[in-house]
């Protein structure tokens, strides 16, 4: 067996024979192991939206499973592709929307997610996942200061145009010692999303997502 | 190359101590300095590359006599980042909290050229089971490296040591999460990467340190200790 290998080995075909089992070898185990784990990986998957989709909307506040009635909604301003609306419903009372929302950190996107009610008022925002630097920006993240609980109960009017930015601008969040950027960002992307649920209220309000 | 359990002890002491990837070969610096703003992610990602040592050198050496010096580069790379990817889908479906916590880290071990130096080095030229046991050494040597390192960032840039311990290992070892120093604001300098550059020539001087040390002390039977190293 070993000399016939070696005498194999000799031929210059034998390299790549060799080299195009091993790469088919490792796509059958890949292959494999991808259907296998797909199931599983959508169930984690799906408890983990309805894990940050709780941290946002109270459960007491609706009574219909959230990641079965979602709308897309179309707007330029948010992003290029429709932003899926979650809507929150008490029997048949509209209690609430969730969406993502995101905006230009100091180094990458900050993805949050935030619940907000009929009456445009937020109801929670967590932060999805961010790039922003250990230490200084990561506070953004509720884990490490609770600072993002401040926005709860905000909405459009209350601040006022003027208040929806950090002190520094002017405005009424506290940035945090050695981070402007980052505070000013998730203001900022807060701020555009109950922008883009004023424009869109009619429209969630009345609509009927697939049940 | 000595046989039998002194092969062994050589292997462990090697990987280890004596060649210890971070501290001796200065290899895997890339991920070094990059996850250790905390002893918990240092620990997590050395644990993670630890066990992929630990397969793709089984693999390797399993395969060794098929593999011709000329390919075997891509294979082993083939090999290394189906072992990665495989155990990327499984820790994600079944191990999901352990995943939320080291899933940034395990398709960097892919670039991680420890992986590949050591199915290069010792797998490609020794049996299975020396070769697993080289791999799972060098990997536990990245590991307390790994650990130690973000240990020391810890506690100079935020004041605490192994925070958010039990989202890695579980709540048995919530004990393991300190407060060093109470109402600290930290020195943002250790946690960036300059500081991991500046811990990583504290603790390689402190090495040289401790091996000179050593040296000293056991004059006498260092001779016996360089035969195998």
């Amino acid at each position: 067996m070993e000399a016939f290998l070696k005498k194999m080995q000799e031929y210059v075909g034998y390299h790549s024979v060799m080299l195009g089992l091993i790469g088919l070898a490792a796509s059958v185990a890949l292959a494999y192991s991808s259907v296998a784990t797909a199931p599983a990986i959508a169930k984690v998957l799906a408890d983990d939206k309805k894990a940050s989709l709780a941290q946002v909307m109270p459960e007491k506040l609706h009574d219909n499973n959230l990641l079965s009635s979602s709308v897309d909604v179309s707007d330029a301003k948010m992003s290029s592709a429709p932003v899926k609306v979650y809507i929150a419903r008490q029997g048949t009372n509209f209690s609430g929307a969730v969406f993502e929302t995101s905006s230009s950190g100091y180094s990458g996107t900050i993805r949050l997610i935030m619940a907000v009610d009929g009456e445009g008022k937020i109801l929670g925002v967590r932060v999805l996942a961010h790039t922003e630097t250990p230490g200084l920006g990561d506070k953004i993240e509720v884990l490490r200061d609770p600072w993002i609980t401040k926005f709860n109960g905000l909405s459009l009017n209350n601040p006022d145009e003027k208040g929806w930015h950090v002190k520094k601008d002017g405005g009424m969040f506290d940035q945090f010692s050695g981070a402007t950027i980052t505070p000013r960002a998730v203001v900022k992307a807060i701020k555009q999303g109950l922008d883009f649920f004023s424009a869109h209220r009619q429209e969630l309000l009345t609509s009927t997502p697939a049940k | 190359m000595s046989s039998g359990s002194n092969q062994y002890k050589t292997i462990i002491y090697d990987g280890l101590w004596g060649n210890n990837v971070t501290f001796a070969q200065q290899l895997a610096l890339c991920p070094l300095l990059a996850v250790t703003t905390t002893a918990t992610n240092g620990l997590g990602m050395g644990l993670s590359t630890a066990a992929v040592m630990m397969l793709s050198n089984g693999a390797v050496s399993a395969a060794r006599k098929l593999i011709t010096p000329e390919i075997r580069i891509p294979a082993f790379i083939v090999l290394i980042a189906a072992i990665v990817t495989v155990a990327d889908m499984l820790i994600n479906a079944y191990m999901h909290d352990l995943y939320k916590v080291l899933g940034l880290f395990i398709p960097l071990i892919v670039t991680n050229c420890v992986v590949l130096g050591r199915t290069e080095s010792f797998a490609f030229h020794n049996p299975v089971l020396p070769s697993m046991l080289d791999g799972l050494m060098m990997g536990l040597g990245f590991t307390w490296a790994l650990t130690l390192m973000g240990a020391c960032r810890e506690i100079i840039g935020s004041g605490t040591l192994f925070a958010y311990a039990s989202l890695l290992l579980g709540d048995a070892f919530k004990f393991l999460e300190m407060v060093i120093i109470h109402d600290y604001h930290g020195y943002l300098l250790m946690i960036l990467p300059p500081g991991g550059f500046l811990m990583m020539g504290f603790l390689l001087a402190g090495k040289r340190l401790v091996d000179a040390r050593l040296e000293r002390a056991q004059s006498a039977s260092l001779v016996q200790i360089q035969g195998h190293a």
